[in-house]
């Protein structure tokens, strides 16, 4: 069996390599993902990266699905921010289908997407702070990421795999708890994330750590197709929220933080701000909610938007329209339609085929992680171990995502 | 806006390739069109060069996939998404290759991002990319033997009859 160990040309009998396997299962790793690397001593002289250990067929079990029932696959692409995925899928589909949707849908959905954003940032920032030895850090700030799972527990019942929407907004509106617990949150976190960044941004042995550490320019970046935090922190402020507006993007005022150096440092530096300016998004999002009429949730779309459960055993019309939309009858034209939503590590692309039948004819996911993470083996030549683990960490490579 | 920019790449692609670049369409604003295998890099490095006009400079590659229809002539689509980040504009450029031979020059030397997306596509499609230096299965495993996004192979037990469209009427 060939696992694409990597050949070392070097006949030389003297040489001392040691092939080292970081991973599959390696607590630095984040994930099922291997790199096999040759070393000599502390130094990577090669690696090779080897994936797809988690792999489960998305593209190929959304062909054989309606619309609907592909939600759920998205939900476990991207596990540390899934209702941007969810949300990426639904949007993907209104656009084919053209649907409108009410402002108050899109407000909520900037809520629940940037809670994402700030539940990603918060993994992977404080990561870094443990790869670095800050454990404290690590636990005093992930608690708000149960905070956040709360938040949408209270929306649609789950935690980490969240099924939060609809095609065509939300299954149901948030309640008056889960504004509670968001203001909650919007008082608590801030305080939080500053002790945070007192905790980091001036330490000593974080900087030296991350400063000037696996560097990329922005011509490096563009041509490994990076986006995201990533790209950002070479200093290109590419952002589809800012560039391609959706969801109401564009009624909002925001910045999108931009790096200098390309280092280890700049990367956590941008998405420390990220998480300042996703507050800031939800702060904008729950005024602009004040001025919409209140208890709208979906759009009225009833051929397309799956009814609620009382609807159906009550209302001959809903019964139908679910049946329909259940089995995969939506009349959606045949079209191809590409969608990108800026996910926690970059652009989420959805590229969806439709030929008039159940199911798409082809869905394809362009995953920021798989993209971003091809540079790791190249980026780490000549690089110590210790930091190579440093830069993984400041990649948010999501095995899940990674593989899909 | 888009249109106008739209309009003006075709015009650009039009004059340098002439009758290489056909099937153009725009769904949902986004410019679609194809060309041959034999010009695809060709077509692809004036896209990515803004050199003698002012309307390409699409200098980031955002996917490479495929996509089988075992119903066409050229059985295999390679799909191109190209993204102009100064101007905001997209473009799909589509190659349709013969699925029993699928091969196509590869984009590596001109984005090293390329890469990845490439041993994709060849794993799950088998389409085959002249000149690229990994091409091994990334996803799946090397003895898998087949490339499981091509439509002949069913993902599930092809017995099963709830799923099948003759018996909801279809």
């Amino acid at each position: 069996m060939n696992h694409n160990q990597p050949v070392y040309t070097d006949n030389d009998p003297q040489s001392e390599l040691v092939t080292l396997n970081l991973g599959p299962t390696h607590p630095a790793t984040h994930g099922v993902f291997q790199n096999v690397l040759q070393m000599d001593g502390e130094r990577i002289v090669s690696g090779v990266s080897t994936i797809g250990y988690i792999h489960r067929a998305f593209e190929k079990i959304a062909e054989h699905r309606p619309f609907y029932q592909i939600t759920p696959l998205t939900d476990r692409l991207n596990y540390c921010s899934s209702p941007i995925n969810n949300m990426g899928w639904h949007m993907t589909v209104e656009k084919l289908l053209n649907i409108q949707m009410p402002k108050r849908v899109d407000y909520l959905r900037v809520i629940i997407m940037e809670l994402a954003r700030i539940s990603d940032h918060i993994i992977c920032n404080t990561i870094i702070g443990q790869d670095t030895g800050a454990t404290t850090t690590f636990l005093y700030l992930f608690q708000f990421r149960e905070h956040i799972y709360e938040i949408y527990e209270e929306i649609c019942g789950a935690r980490l795999t969240t099924n939060i929407g609809r095609i065509g907004g939300f299954e149901r509106d948030f309640n008056a708890i889960a504004f509670a617990k968001i203001n909650k949150f919007l008082k608590e976190f801030p305080v939080a994330l500053r002790e945070f960044e007192n905790l980091l941004n001036r330490n000593r042995i974080f900087i030296d750590r991350t400063s000037g550490v696996a560097c990329v320019t922005a011509e490096q970046a563009l041509d490994y197709s990076w986006t995201g935090p990533l790209l950002r922190a070479t200093g290109v402020d590419y952002d589809v929220r800012v560039s391609e507006p959706y969801s109401s993007y564009e009624d909002f005022d925001f910045e999108v933080p931009v790096g200098t150096a390309g280092d280890i440092y700049d990367r956590y530096l941008v998405r420390n701000e990220e998480m300042w300016q996703s507050v800031r998004l939800i702060e904008q999002a729950l005024e602009k909610l004040k001025k919409e009429p209140a208890g709208i949730f979906h759009a009225d779309v009833p051929e397309f938007y799956l009814p609620a459960k009382e609807e159906v055993y009550n209302n001959m019309e809903a019964l139908i329209y679910h049946f329909k939309i259940v089995m995969g009858e939506i009349d959606a034209p045949k079209a191809e339609v590409y969608h990108a939503v800026e996910g926690g590590n970059g652009e989420l692309g959805f590229y969806l085929i439709n030929d008039g039948g159940r199911t798409p004819y082809r869905l394809h996911f362009r995953r920021p992680s798989f993209i971003n993470y091809q540079m790791f083996a190249p980026m780490s030549k000549g690089m110590l171990l210790s930091d190579a683990i440093i830069n993984m960490s400041s990649m948010n490579i999501i095995a899940g995502e990674l593989d899909a | 806006m888009a249109e106008l920019i739209n309009q003006a790449i075709v015009e650009a692609l039009g004059a340098k390739f002439g009758d290489k670049v056909i099937g153009v369409n725009e769904p949902y604003g986004l410019l679609t069109f194809e060309t041959t295998k034999d010009v695809i890099i060709e077509v692809l490095k004036f896209l990515k060069d803004s050199g003698e006009n002012d309307v390409t400079g699409f200098n980031f590659l955002t996917d490479i996939t495929a996509v089988h229809y075992p119903e066409k002539k050229h059985g295999i689509a390679v799909v191109y998404h190209l993204h102009n980040m100064v101007k905001k504009v997209r473009v799909r450029i589509k190659v349709f290759i013969d699925e029993h031979n699928p091969v196509i020059p590869t984009a590596t030397s001109i984005w090293n991002g390329a890469n990845w997306m490439e041993r994709e596509t060849y794993d799950l499609f088998g389409v085959k990319f002249e000149g690229h230096p990994d091409l091994r299965r990334i996803l799946n495993m090397d003895e898998l033997g087949v490339h499981p996004m091509l439509k002949q192979y069913p993902l599930e037990d092809p017995n099963r009859v709830d799923k099948k469209d003759e018996y909801f009427g279809r």
